[in-house]
């Protein structure tokens, strides 16, 4: 019952929000993300650390049809829960100095995202999947398109079709999933994932699903090279969506990829895995370098993004427990720095007006708030040992490593090129003598720390003490694994 | 039965309405008799019966076809206020041919022999020829009418001529008597047989806008008062279809091998050409036009993958597409109507252009709210009536192992988004100069009726099932 609170809530709050007038939503909407703050805490809390689905909420839908609106927790959801419940108050924070045009809308659409994305991470149910994963596009893309940035209308409009295109063939192999499964309950199939586990396809099956549903969550992520849509999205929409876009969306591609590939088409991976992650490690190495190369803070961001959500899906598809264990908690961690660098990007350009790193530079004389706050996003992202980064590389790191030594060592690379484009960014914005616009350069607002606080706080916690994250998403990780180790051996 | 005469009387009823001095009574009147014929139609519900000597038959189904038809029709004629704005117009005769033409449609949807069949063609296509042209001054409407009378003519021709091909081979005009030889015939299928159903199939397949019979559609959606174009579009697309599912599932189910590539192939067509074809459209108008032909291609599906779920598939769709069509047609109307800029270019009305939109949703939310809900049910997104009508045919395809027509259908899904999404691009993100429309209270109630219900089935597409 808890998981369809956590569903509906956002959802109901949103459609009263669009009843108010003015800039009240705003605090509104801040309270409604804190109390979904609190339900997805007192779930993680509440967890009891084995491979159960837990809360879980399960109701007839198309009784005919055997589709049911099932929902609940386990281990691999609970981060993503956690992290969608932790970033949206933040990013309701972070528009605290802002003023949008029609704001109930705006917050009511980030509130509606909030509960499509906490939909796609408790589906039980595959078409249920499909359908959230879908919704979330919706509320995203009215976001970027009506309050972005110039050249916002075709830019999100490829976004749009690029993505809807790519999960239609996600559709594909649920409907023909739905169809290879035994009658249940009365009903001539039945749609649950768990169902979808138990299926035995042949192997030319296998190779075209892991297509279909790759494609899908490979646009999403973006991997190497269906990212094109991402760095002009990413740059165009105003900055909370774009927060929204990179510190939760992306992760509904990596989720997929655990949820869906991993379990149901083992063979598949077995043949195009190593496709995969060539693949991703190309994505790595490629947005690094391109990351390097950025005069816009906002697209360097964008491409560090999409070179460490490749190392993420590398790390899925190694297929190992660290591998796995590591892109979940970097999950989270990447939502957390990604959230935060993105606000620090959006904290300078409402001072000075430019995102351009040779237009800036000396702001640390008049700002050590700011400059503490971005050292830490910064080392968090560039993985420093005892910052959140670290732990999740490290685990990625280890599972490719195991995969394959070469691909380990060229996604390696990631940590050098981070420090590289990372630390370069923060010298040329940060250090040397002030331009015109850096000169009176006033330091963070009180709400503008309150954002970032808890953040750097987060990067520490789970660099520091990852167990508490770890230990909620082992029982689940080690069911899958013996799970795919099964299942993939009584194929052959 | 009771609507067929129910809706006769009626319409001579109007008709007569029409000699009264106020015109003000006309549209509540035909209203309440829409509301009387639908309320009536369940009167047999979880009945069957044969009517008229065995020549008519309701059941569930029936009803269930027949609900939505005057339902959609209901929505229509609340959108028609602004006919009584315009003096020269004569309201009562409209409104009378439409409650006709909706016997036709009754009768296609319940018809148990032939013969039913093609007077309940005939009696729907006659009215919507006269209904197309009835914007007598304008030129482009008298030519759609002309257009599609001679076309139309012609494809009842070859149907009929099919009928009685059937009739040759068969010895029967019913349809359980040609099923009973299409099942088991004593010296093999003649050639008559099949050369008929075809015929058959091309007369009902141009009826319902399929490719390659779709030609006349864009120019007579385009040409027609808006108007009849939504009641075009929704009630003889469903009736239609409900006659083709009856056909196909009752008569020639047993010779489904011989006609599914056929009507796969013509499926593929009729989704490629409607939707390609409308990406590259100015006019909204026309854009729905072709729409309405892609989604021909996507009801299609159901029948070429002819099977359990057919039917639960067709009904959906059907319902899903006439409201929010409906709903789509509904705001184009007034927008139209403000813009009043009755300039035509050779890509149509310049009121009924995409550019038309521009700006709307800043002034007039809940039109664009409207507009936006109908647009990405056609497009078949999550969370509206269109996915899952586009899910229950995606399944039908599988469930038969059609992979290449699903892998056809879903590409031309993409491609339709794109079409769609202009309105809505045009409506929030685009400046125009678009004043607050005024919206009567009960336009206002329809549109968000049709929203809710989108909604409604988008998130609840359980409720419909387990009726018939």
């Amino acid at each position: 019952m808890l998981t369809l609170a956590l569903i509906l809530f956002p959802a109901v709050a949103a459609t009263l929000l669009l009843l108010v007038k003015g800039e009240t939503s705003r605090t509104l909407a801040f309270g409604a993300a804190l109390i979904e703050l609190a339900l997805a805490a007192y779930v993680f809390v509440g967890f009891v650390p084995d491979a159960k689905t837990q809360f879980a909420f399960d109701y007839p839908w198309i009784g005919s049809l055997g589709i049911r609106f099932s929902a609940g927790v386990d281990g691999i959801s609970l981060l993503l829960v956690l992290l969608t419940g932790l970033l949206t108050p933040f990013i309701v924070l972070s528009t605290f100095n802002r003023s949008y045009s029609r704001p109930s809308v705006f917050y009511a659409l980030m509130l509606y995202m909030q509960a499509a994305l906490m939909g796609v991470f408790t589906a039980r149910d595959g078409f249920l999947f499909y359908l959230f994963f879908e919704a979330a596009l919706i509320p995203i893309y009215f976001l970027a398109a009506m309050w972005g940035g110039e050249n916002r209308i075709p830019v999100t409009f490829k976004f749009f079709v690029y993505t809807i295109f790519g999960s239609l063939f996600m559709l594909v192999a649920l409907v023909y999933l739905y169809y290879q499964t035994a009658p249940i309950n009365g009903a001539p199939h039945s749609s649950a994932i768990t169902d979808f586990y138990n299926l035995k396809l042949t192997p030319a099956a296998q190779g075209w699903v892991f297509w279909a549903f790759f494609i899908a969550f490979a646009i999403k992520m973006p991997v190497f090279p269906f990212h094109t849509w991402q760095p002009d999205t990413y740059v165009e929409s105003p900055t909370p969506a774009t927060m929204l876009l990179a510190g939760i969306m992306l992760k509904m591609g990596v989720y997929g990829l655990i949820r869906f590939i991993l379990p149901i088409v083992p063979l598949g991976v077995e043949a195009w895995g190593t496709t995969a992650i060539i693949l991703s490690v190309i994505g790595i190495v490629y947005g690094s370098i391109i990351a390097i190369r950025q005069r816009d803070m906002k697209r360097l961001i964008a491409y560090s993004s999409f070179s460490h959500v490749g190392l993420m899906a590398a790390g899925v598809f190694s297929q190992t427990e660290t591998g796995l264990q590591g892109a979940l908690v970097q999950m989270l961690a990447h939502g957390i720095n990604v959230v935060g660098m993105f606000f620090i990007a959006d904290v300078i350009f409402s001072r000075t007006n430019t995102r351009q790193l040779d237009q800036l530079g000396g702001i640390t004389r008049t700002t050590p708030k700011l400059t503490v706050y971005f050292m830490i996003m910064l080392l968090g992202s560039v993985a420093l040992p005892l910052t959140n980064g670290f732990v999740g590389e490290f685990l990625l790191l280890h599972g490719v490593f195991t995969y394959n030594h070469y691909l380990g060592l060229a996604a390696g690379f990631t940590i050098i090129f981070g420090a590289v484009y990372m630390l370069r960014m923060f010298q040329k914005s940060m250090f040397g003598t002030p331009s015109a616009r850096t000169e009176s350069f006033a330091d963070l607002t009180g709400s503008e720390s309150w954002v970032l606080l808890p953040l750097a706080f987060m990067v520490f916690w789970i660099g520091i003490y990852p167990v508490s994250f770890l230990k909620v998403t082992e029982p689940a990780v080690v069911n899958l694994m013996k799970y795919i180790g099964t299942t993939a051996v009584s194929l052959k | 039965m009771l609507p067929i005469v129910l809706l006769s009387a009626f319409g001579i009823l109007l008709l007569f309405l029409g000699f009264l001095k106020s015109r003000a009574v006309l549209l509540p009147a035909t209203l309440l008799f829409l509301l009387v014929s639908l309320a009536v139609n369940f009167i047999d519900w979880n009945k069957t019966y044969l009517y008229f000597n065995g020549m008519l038959l309701t059941d569930n189904l029936s009803m269930v076809f027949t609900a939505i038809v005057l339902g959609s029709s209901f929505m229509v004629v609340a959108l028609s206020s602004s006919f009584m704005e315009d003096e020269a117009a004569q309201p009562a005769e409209y409104y009378g041919i439409l409650l006709f033409s909706l016997v036709g449609a009754i009768m296609m949807i319940g018809f148990e022999n032939l013969i039913m069949l093609f007077v309940g063609v005939e009696i729907l296509s006659v009215a919507m020829y006269v209904l197309t042209g009835s914007d007598k001054r304008n030129l482009r409407s008298n030519e759609a009418a002309l257009k599609y009378f001679l076309m139309g003519a012609f494809a009842t021709g070859i149907m009929l001529f099919g009928m009685a091909l059937l009739y040759g081979a068969t010895g029967s005009f019913t349809l359980a008597g040609i099923r009973a030889y299409a099942v088991n015939p004593q010296v093999g299928l003649s050639l008559l047989f099949y050369v008929g159903l075809l015929m058959l199939l091309i007369g009902l397949l141009f009826k319902v806008s399929a490719a390659p019979f779709h030609f006349w559609t864009p120019d007579v959606y385009d040409g027609a008062p808006t108007l009849f174009t939504a009641f075009m579009s929704t009630v003889v697309k469903t009736a239609g279809f409900a006659a083709l599912l009856r056909l196909l599932s009752v008569s020639f189910g047993g010779v489904y091998t011989f006609w599914w590539t056929i009507l796969a192939i013509i499926t593929a067509l009729t989704l490629v050409a409607g939707n390609i074809t409308a990406v590259y459209q100015n006019s909204f108008k026309r854009m729905m036009a072709y729409s309405s032909i892609s989604h021909a291609g996507y009801l299609l599906i159901g029948l070429a993958a002819l099977g359990q779920q057919t039917k639960q598939a067709i009904v959906f769709y059907s319902l899903a597409y006439s409201v929010a069509t409906i709903a789509a047609f509904g705001v184009l109307l007034l927008v139209a109507r403000q813009r009043n800029a009755e300039t035509i270019t050779s890509e149509g009305n310049s009121s009924e252009s995409f550019d038309a939109f521009n700006g709307l949703a800043r002034q007039n939310p809940l039109l664009g709210f409207a507009m936006t809900v109908s647009m990405l049910s056609l497009a078949g997104i999550p969370l509206t009536a269109g996915f899952w009508g586009k899910f229950y045919m995606f399944s039908t395809a599988v469930e038969r192992g059609q992979i290449w027509l699903l892998v056809v259908a879903v590409l031309m899904s993409a491609v339709g988004i794109y079409y769609y999404f202009r309105v809505i691009i045009a409506m929030y993100f685009r400046e125009g100069a678009t004043a607050p429309i005024r919206v009567a209270p009960f336009y206002q109630y329809v549109l968000v009726v049709a929203t809710l219900l989108t909604i409604g089935l988008g998130i609840a597409p359980g409720l419909l099932e387990g009726l018939f």
